[in-house]
């Protein structure tokens, strides 16, 4: 068994698929037509083979509720591995997207948390090796 | 003056105003994090936002809504009671 798909609840999916492609500069996989939606699914280009993220309807109304939960005290959806998140927090500031939490240094990981415009905090993580 | 003295008289909430001294306007997200990896904190997050209402009701906490995400800010000016009931300086 392996891990080959994981999702963000989007409140539009064209919008989510502009966000995640041109703001986080991730590549479309997938877009298949599927009824009203479609089967939508986005990888890094670091690892185009890797774990695809599903931009996921969130069209069940127990969703947005707990988005809305979820985004009101700040807690992330899902998070994202980077090698630098300074460097990111100020590419994505230069583009408009707002950070509810900054840069911020944990001792054993820097993390920041942003918006994604589609109803969803992504936190974004760098694991801060130390010397043995 | 009670409910500033009750307020400040626990070491998590005292450890909760620090942290928004270091960074004002935190997310209950962010104030866990900074409670559980930098003072060994391990309160759930349902806790904490217990503390925060009571830090809240002194005056001391200052919860705002911005759109969709609400941030909590430091408020001192309750603290001013307590050096003009007790001046720190000779009179």
């Amino acid at each position: 068994m392996k891990i080959n798909l994981s999702s963000v609840l989007v409140d539009d999916q064209e919008k989510a698929l502009r966000f995640y492609t041109e703001a986080l500069g991730f590549q479309k996989k997938h877009d298949i037509p599927l009824g009203p939606y479609r089967w939508l699914t986005v990888v890094s280009p670091e690892d185009p083979d890797g774990t695809e993220l599903v931009l996921e309807p969130d069209e069940h109304p127990a969703v947005k509720p707990f988005k809305a939960a979820l985004v009101e005290d700040g807690i992330p959806f899902t998070s994202f591995a980077v090698t630098d998140v300074a460097a990111e927090h100020k590419r994505l500031e230069a583009l408009g997207v707002r950070f509810t939490q900054p840069p911020t240094d944990f001792g054993t990981v820097i993390t920041a948390v942003f918006d994604d415009t589609c109803g969803n905090l992504i936190q974004i993580a760098q694991e801060i090796r130390k010397p043995c | 003056m009670d409910d500033i003295c009750h307020a400040i008289a626990d070491a998590t909430r005292r450890a909760i105003l620090d942290e928004l001294v270091q960074r004002d306007g935190q997310t209950l997200f962010e104030l866990c994090g900074r409670l559980t990896m930098k003072h060994g904190i391990s309160s759930s997050r349902q806790a904490i936002s217990q503390h925060l209402d009571v830090l809240e009701s002194a005056g001391l906490v200052i919860a705002r809504r911005e759109g969709r995400y609400k941030f909590h800010w430091f408020n001192g000016e309750p603290l001013k009671a307590i050096t003009q009931r007790w001046p720190t300086k000779g009179r």
